[in-house]
């Protein structure tokens, strides 16, 4: 007891370097006393100061060398704790002074603009600079007199940041008139140069999500488009992709722990095998007693779906399981004020043309490309002239398959993985080859961004779920116009 | 019109009696220390599979018959169930949690009237009116359209998929004015009786076990009668049965708004005896997997679907309770074992035998 005492008090000697009347009103004051008292300390800009506050929110003060027990409620210590975050502003390392800065233009309590005053004056680094100096514009604008808070509000409109519109929206409602006009001059300045930037962030976020339905639909424009099997075992495929990844990830960290960064290569053309073999596995158990039976595939291939779940969770239980990002995959590029580009997203909007790319390539310049495009036009032409109808079915299911585990592969880096990970994706891959119309590839591509661009753009406006179902529902609704899809093959049957 | 053969009628007639008779008698009359007693967790159960087994025959009837395989009868299923739940909620009155009028997640969400949605769904008639028009006009506007613009075979299906899952996400948001996640449950009376009393859940029984026969009947008449026949034609070469000067929309309209009005029954007599409803009932799962109840059952027979409901739930609830881990396994093989090699389903086989 006695040792702790004397820790205490040598950690709460230099603290009588600090202003005794703060100290007093910290550990007797009312609320509102202990607020101003914290801004006091922080307008000395003491170091000191950090050891003070940090202990009074633990809840004890020590005036005149004695520990006083004090009340901290809900309001001090978010004081505090903006406090202390804004004392790293006169920190040493650039890092901390830069992630101060940042919290404080998050939005923070006016007491502080002493402090940051004096951390302007200290500043030499330009990037914390302009940030300070927009917080402290922010600060002015809402107290002071009036000359201080219409300048704040010219130099706030100079800004290209969120936070200011926010803060200027607020400001066109005041009620001098004076302020009220620049308010509104700053603000459409403000909006003038974040519109363009949330334009890009919507059009990415458009291609993001056009991309990824296009992974998840392209297997399924082999197996259901061209090959007219409805598998309802689709997204499972994808499960199995994220699945693999997740294994040949463990592998690498158990036993390449240096090499962690390079497992997507190995996972990806893993994830492609193992979701084809079991792909092919399918169809030869499966799948070819029922071709030309579209509902019995369909039921059949849900029964398939409702197993591969199960094994999954009994192999590797029902939580989500960790995949993690290698290093190039994590954090992003700062396109646009306000506007972050994640590199998984941009790393999967490029494995999308890629993978996309080859199935062309694969479909109308090799062999095995002309024998499916030959089997799904004419079934009896195409055994006539030789070709082993039964093989290119096997082999065009596999196709079709794998890529659903390439489409796992890239999911798991952005999203969880879990048992039902394809139940998620099983409505709109289908949505997505229905809509581009059955049998078009091009359809598909066209199908998936639209999509991809609907959704998002709808978010925006009336958030996610609601974007959601008016999708699904425009979607039902052109179907019932235009049941061949977006792009039809031409023919003069009755019967589709 | 004859429904049934004299063999048919007998079997009605002992099921009416074990529905009628000797339920009731042996779970209240004969005291829980007998060898005979029932228990409540057998009425429940059976309770529960035969409403299953009346959406089966409403799937059966669209499906079976008439060849349009629906994946959203789960959907109407749950709008009756939620139109009941609706009434059940307003009985609980000022017995929740916090002793409002409004029900307990509408104070939760700090709401201080009922929405629109809820307007006069204190009355009894008025929730039996949700319960019979909210699945028959959504049906008929869907169907409409959809069999209108010849949308068939499995574009139908996977439409009618997405239908309820857009549904279910619709539900799921607690702006919607449903309870989102959690549905509506902690239900207290019905028409003033306390539902969870023995005698109140014997009448659901009995309620359900009338309309469960009610709608066999009323099935079997509509499949014998010419208007089941065009049904059938249909559902075997629709475009000659459209040459021979039948309006197949029509028909097809008909059959289907039925059909979910049927569903919407049901789903309001679930209700009240599993004591919940939430959005994961309109999950497209649970609409496939009416179907294998008709599959199992057999296609095309009435008798069938209430089989295969039967055999496929009563299965679901003992796997489920003795071996957990093993029941997806099990169904799984069903959906592949039936479409593979009993296409015909339980039925089939039997008809086979004899």
């Amino acid at each position: 007891m006695r040792n702790l005492l004397f820790v205490l008090l040598l950690a709460a000697a230099p603290a009588f370097a600090i202003d005794k009347a703060a100290l007093a009103k910290l550990a007797e004051g009312d609320n509102d006393e202990k607020i101003q008292a914290i801004a006091a300390l922080l307008a000395e800009g003491d170091p000191e100061a950090a050891a003070v506050l940090a202990k009074f929110a633990e809840g004890e003060v020590v005036v005149d060398g004695k520990p006083v027990e004090v009340v901290v409620n809900n309001r001090v210590r978010v004081a505090v704790a903006d406090a202390l975050a804004a004392l790293g502003l006169l920190a040493p390392e650039r890092a901390t002074r830069l992630a101060a800065a940042k919290a404080l233009a998050g939005g923070a309590d006016a007491l502080m603009l002493p402090l940051v005053k004096k951390a302007l004056d200290k500043e030499s680094d330009p990037e914390i600079k302009s940030l300070l100096e927009l917080v402290a514009s922010s600060m002015q604008m809402k107290g002071g007199d009036k000359a201080t808070r219409i300048a704040a509000i010219e130099r706030l409109g100079t800004s290209n940041s969120p936070n200011s519109r926010t803060l200027l929206a607020e400001a066109v409602a005041d009620a001098d008139e004076d302020i009220r006009i620049a308010a509104q001059k700053s603000l459409r300045e403000v909006q003038g140069k974040l519109a363009w930037g949330e334009r890009a962030g919507l059009l990415f976020a458009g291609v993001s999500l056009g991309s990824i339905l296009l992974l998840a639909a392209l297997g399924l424009a082999i197996t259901y488009g061209l090959m007219g099997v409805i598998n309802m075992a689709h997204g499972e495929l994808i499960m199995i992709g994220a699945y693999t990844t997740y294994v040949i990830q463990d592998f690498f960290k158990m036993t390449f722990p240096k090499a962690f960064d390079w497992y997507l290569l190995a996972a990806i053309p893993a994830s492609f095998v193992v979701a084809g073999l079991v792909g092919m596995m399918l169809e030869r158990v499966v799948i070819r007693w029922l071709y030309g039976r579209p509902l019995e595939t369909l039921l059949a291939t849900w029964g398939i779906s409702l197993m591969l779940i199960q094994s999954v969770r009994t192999i590797f239980g029902a939580a989500n399981v960790q995949v993690e990002n290698p290093a190039f995959m994590s954090g992003g590029i700062q396109a646009f004020a306000g506007v972050v580009l994640p590199w998984s997203r941009i790393w999967i909007i490029a494995f999308a043309a890629l993978v996309l790319f080859l199935m062309y390539f694969l479909l109308t310049k090799t062999r095995l490309g002309l024998f499916v495009r030959g089997v799904t036009q004419n079934r009896e032409m195409a055994a006539c002239v030789g070709v082993h109808t039964g093989r290119v079915d096997m082999w065009a299911f596999g196709l079709g398959s794998g890529i659903a585990g390439l489409a796992g592969c890239a999911l798991s880096q952005i999203g969880n993985v879990g048992p039902d990970l394809g139940q998620g994706y099983i409505v709109d891959s289908f949505m997505v080859v229905v809509f581009g119309g059955v049998g078009q590839l091009a359809g598909t591509v066209y199908a998936a961004l639209t999509l991809g661009f609907a959704n998002k753009f709808l978010e925006s406006v009336s958030g996610a779920v609601i974007a959601k179902i008016v999708v699904l529902v425009f979607i039902i609704f052109f179907i019932q116009r235009r049941p061949q899809g977006l792009f039809a093959v031409k023919g003069r049957t009755v019967e589709a | 019109m004859k429904l049934y053969g004299a063999k048919g009628w007998i079997a009605i007639g002992i099921a009416s009696l074990i529905a009628f008779v000797v339920f009731p008698v042996l779970t209240i009359a004969v005291p829980p220390e007998s060898p005979f007693h029932i228990s409540q967790y057998w009425v429940t159960l059976i309770g529960k599979i035969m409403c299953y087994a009346i959406v089966a025959i409403a799937m059966d009837l669209v499906w079976g018959y008439t060849g349009i395989l629906s994946l959203g009868h789960g959907l109407f299923f749950a709008l009756g169930g939620y139109a009941m739940g609706m009434y059940l909620m307003r009985q609980i009155g000022r017995q929740g949690q916090y002793q409002s009028d409004l029900p307990d997640f509408m104070v939760f969400l700090d709401w201080k009237e009922f929405p629109w949605q809820w307007w006069n769904t204190d009355q009894f008639w008025w929730a039996m009116l949700l319960v019979v028009f909210v699945p028959g006009l959504l049906a008929l506007v869907f169907g409409f359209f959809a069999f209108r613009s010849r949308v068939k075979g499995v574009y139908f299906s996977i439409i009618t998929q997405a239908l309820t899952f857009a549904a279910m996400l619709l539900f799921f948001r607690n702006a919607t004015g449903f309870g989102g996640n959690n549905g509506f449950t902690d239900f207290k009376s019905i028409l003033g009786l306390p539902i969870t009393t023995p005698e109140t859940r014997m009448l659901l029984f009995t309620l359900t076990a009338l309309v469960l026969i009610a709608t066999l009947l009323l099935g079997r008449w509509i499949v014998t009668s010419k208007f089941g026949r065009v049904l059938t034609a249909i559902r075997d070469a629709e475009t000659r049965v459209a040459f021979c000067g039948y309006n197949t929309v029509h028909y097809k309209l008909a059959i289907y708004t039925l059909s979910a009005v049927i569903c919407g029954i049901a789903g309001a007599l679930y209700v009240p005896q599993v004591g919940i409803i939430n959005p994961s009932e309109m999950s497209p799962a649970n609409s496939i997997e009416i179907a294998i109840w008709v599959a199992v059952g057999g296609r095309g027979t009435l008798t069938g679907a209430i089989i295969g409901a039967g055999v496929v739930n009563y299965g679901k609830s003992f796997f489920t309770q003795a071996f957990p881990e093993y029941w997806l396994y099990a169904l799984g093989l069903i959906f592949i074992l039936v479409t593979l090699f009993l296409p015909q389903g339980i039925m089939g086989l039997l008809k086979k035998k004899s």
